[in-house]
């Protein structure tokens, strides 16, 4: 599939995850949400920075403990819980959040 | 709203029904078909990149070679006489209705082709035996049904011929491959551990950072320097688990298990970041090489580390492929202890531990859960634990009650050799084939319903990280909570009585035994 970003037209894999995850911005972010139903607050935001930010240092997306336990430090300890992460990302925080940062998806028994 | 409340305001009209059996429905999932593997994931497994053009021709030679290679295989193609005893074995039959879903359907989408090209019936009188040609019809039926067949070897339990179901659905795959048409999850997974040492192409730095965020949380709740060691020489045990015991949940929660049991009998042990896998997705496309290059990374792990011994963690198809043919891919493994088994399975270590007394519970720490467990398929049907027979049945069952009050089987033919596949097993562990997962997971839901029904059981244990994931995915759909699957080292991580350990109940009984009978009874416990 495609995303049609502001005319131009920006290749991603069968399931909306960027092919090059270099042409990743927030504008298109937004636009990769929408296509999952998620209109992106400032909630949203904090996970996908952190994602990026993570995936920056480590070339992968943290495991779901991680993230959590970084969310609780950094925001506070009602955003601290995979709970929380599910009411952003109904289909889960790993595949859906990352499709929104521009990561590539988590593959094998995941 | 999280997966597991929005349960509080559905009805239960809004759920998949478990106890419901789907009307036959010819060819209702023939659409069902997982994404295909572009080019260059095919080229890196030594695949054509996409459909040859002379595919028909390469199929039927491929077929030709794995029939005068794999004697089994043409056994298999050869002795079924159609009798039926499998026809409603399949989870994947029950839960969609679709006949080609019959395992000896689905294996008569190949079979009647072999007929056509090798049996003198077939060249000569093919509407007399069912031979048919290979068309492009039957190939897409091919890629769409042998992709919903998890090798799991339940039809093989009920054939009188003892027809090993799943080496028909992996030389099809194979045979698919080597014409340039494979399947995306699987083959782009076994490039990753070929490249990076794991399915989740998890490097050795996140690894590393991984296992040390982890070593944090067991200090916070143990107040114990419980360590997650990686790539230490010198180290007696080298542990293969999963990659998903490094990411997801609940598989984390049995990895942090495995640590708390070699922490608290002072076992020397790592986890190796080039063999940072246990899992071995060759065997789903039936592919000895990628099988055996994949094995490999195990045995020179070991050889670099300077380990005694191999121990697996929790995962279905790993054991069988370690179990089965660990030797026979990577062998010989006489640089290995050879006082104990090789490899290990790390039930069997934990279950050695508790045999001696090495290691004790408090059982009262899982008592607000009541618990079942869903035997995996590769474990019940192809492996084998501990020195006696049906050992791979018992092993996890022993632990799982020495670690908790209220363990509840299963009806008797929906476990142990006659278990049910999760759904997700044997490369269906993928977002693209959800409908199929959902629909195979039914007769697994129906029996955990049942005893959730008659024993309020709360929760199921898995040993293979494939259940875990997909029962996590699919069992909101029916009702059950995303939380209610955990990992068998996750009830041991719970309950487990670890020397010096903080206690955030004084009135824990530190004096329990892991004899159920010598079990005082637990507060909290009902009678």
């Amino acid at each position: 599939m495609a995303y049609d970003f502001n005319g131009a037209t920006i290749e991603a894999d069968e399931e909306g995850y960027l092919v090059d995850l270099s042409v990743w911005n927030p504008d298109l972010a937004v636009l990769i949400a929408e296509d999952e139903k998620i209109v992106m607050n400032d909630e949203h935001w904090e996970v996908v920075n952190f994602l990026r930010e993570y995936y920056d240092e480590y070339q992968i997306a943290p495991a779901i403990r991680v993230l959590v336990k970084a969310m609780k430090k950094k925001f506070g300890g009602d955003k601290g819980s995979n709970k929380y992460l599910y009411e952003l990302f109904p289909y889960g925080p790993a595949k859906q959040a990352c499709k929104i940062a521009g990561l590539p998806k988590p593959t094998g028994c995941v | 709203m999280t997966e597991l409340e929005k349960t509080g305001d559905l009805s239960v009209d809004d759920f998949l029904d478990p106890l419901e059996r789907p009307e036959l429905a010819p060819d209702i999932m023939a659409e069902s078909a997982p994404f295909v593997a572009a080019p260059e994931i095919q080229e890196k497994l030594g695949y054509p990149g996409e459909l040859v053009d002379n595919w028909q021709e390469k199929a039927i030679e491929k077929m030709g070679e794995l029939a005068g290679k794999y004697r089994s295989f043409k056994v298999y193609l050869d002795s079924c006489v159609k009798c039926g005893a499998c026809t409603d074995k399949c989870h994947y039959f029950l839960g969609s209705g679709d006949p080609k879903n019959m395992p000896v359907a689905r294996q008569d989408l190949l079979r009647k082709v072999y007929r056509r090209n090798f049996t003198l019936a077939g060249k000569y009188l093919p509407w007399l035996v069912g031979a048919e040609d290979l068309t492009k019809d039957v190939l897409d039926d091919w890629y769409s049904y042998f992709h919903q067949c998890s090798q799991c070897r339940r039809c093989s339990v009920f054939c009188p011929y003892g027809i090993d179901t799943a080496e028909i659905s992996m030389a099809a795959r194979e045979i698919m491959d080597s014409v340039g048409k494979g399947q995306k999850y699987c083959n782009e997974i076994i490039g990753k551990v070929h490249d990076v040492g794991n399915n989740l192409g998890l490097n050795p730095k996140a690894l590393k950072a991984t296992l040390e965020d982890l070593e944090e949380d067991l200090e916070d709740e143990t107040g114990l320097k419980i360590r997650l060691p990686l790539d230490e020489k010198g180290a007696d045990i080298m542990l293969v688990t999963p990659s998903a015991d490094f990411f997801a949940e609940p598989h984390i929660d049995g990895l942090l298990g495995y640590a708390k049991v070699f922490h608290q009998v002072g076992a020397s042990w790592t986890i190796s970041s080039y063999a940072s896998e246990a899992g071995n997705f060759g065997l789903f496309i039936g592919s000895y090489e990628n099988m055996r290059e994949v094995s490999l990374r195990i045995r020179k792990a070991a050889q670099d580390l300077g380990v005694k011994r191999i121990i697996f963690g929790e995962c279905g198809h790993a054991w069988r492929v370690a179990y089965s043919f660990l030797n026979t891919l990577a062998g010989p493994f006489d640089f290995l202890d050879q006082r104990y088994p090789v490899p290990q399975h790390i039930c069997e270590y934990t279950h050695d531990l508790i045999e001696k007394g090495e290691i004790k519970f408090d059982k009262s720490k899982n008592d607000h859960i009541r618990l079942t467990y869903h035997d995996s398929c590769n474990v019940a049907r192809a492996s084998r634990m501990g020195d006696k027979p049906g050992g791979q049945f018992e092993i996890p069952r022993a632990i799982l009650r020495a670690a908790c009050n209220h363990f509840y089987d299963m009806a008797e033919d929906t476990i142990k050799e006659a278990t049910f596949c999760c759904g997700g097993g044997g490369g269906l562990l993928t977002d693209d084939l959800m409908d199929i997962r959902k629909k195979g997971a039914q007769p697994r839901m129906r029996a955990l319903k049942q005893v959730a029904e008659d024993h309020g059981v709360t929760h199921m244990a898995a040993i293979c990280a494939i259940c875990k994931t997909q029962f996590s995915k699919v069992m909101p759909d029916y009702g059950f909570d995303m939380d209610s699957i955990v990992s068998i080292h996750q009830m041991v991580s719970n309950a487990i009585i670890l020397d010096g350990a903080k206690s955030d109940d004084e009135d824990e009984a530190v004096n329990v035994t892991v004899n159920e009978d010598a079990m005082p009874a637990a507060d909290g416990a009902e009678a």
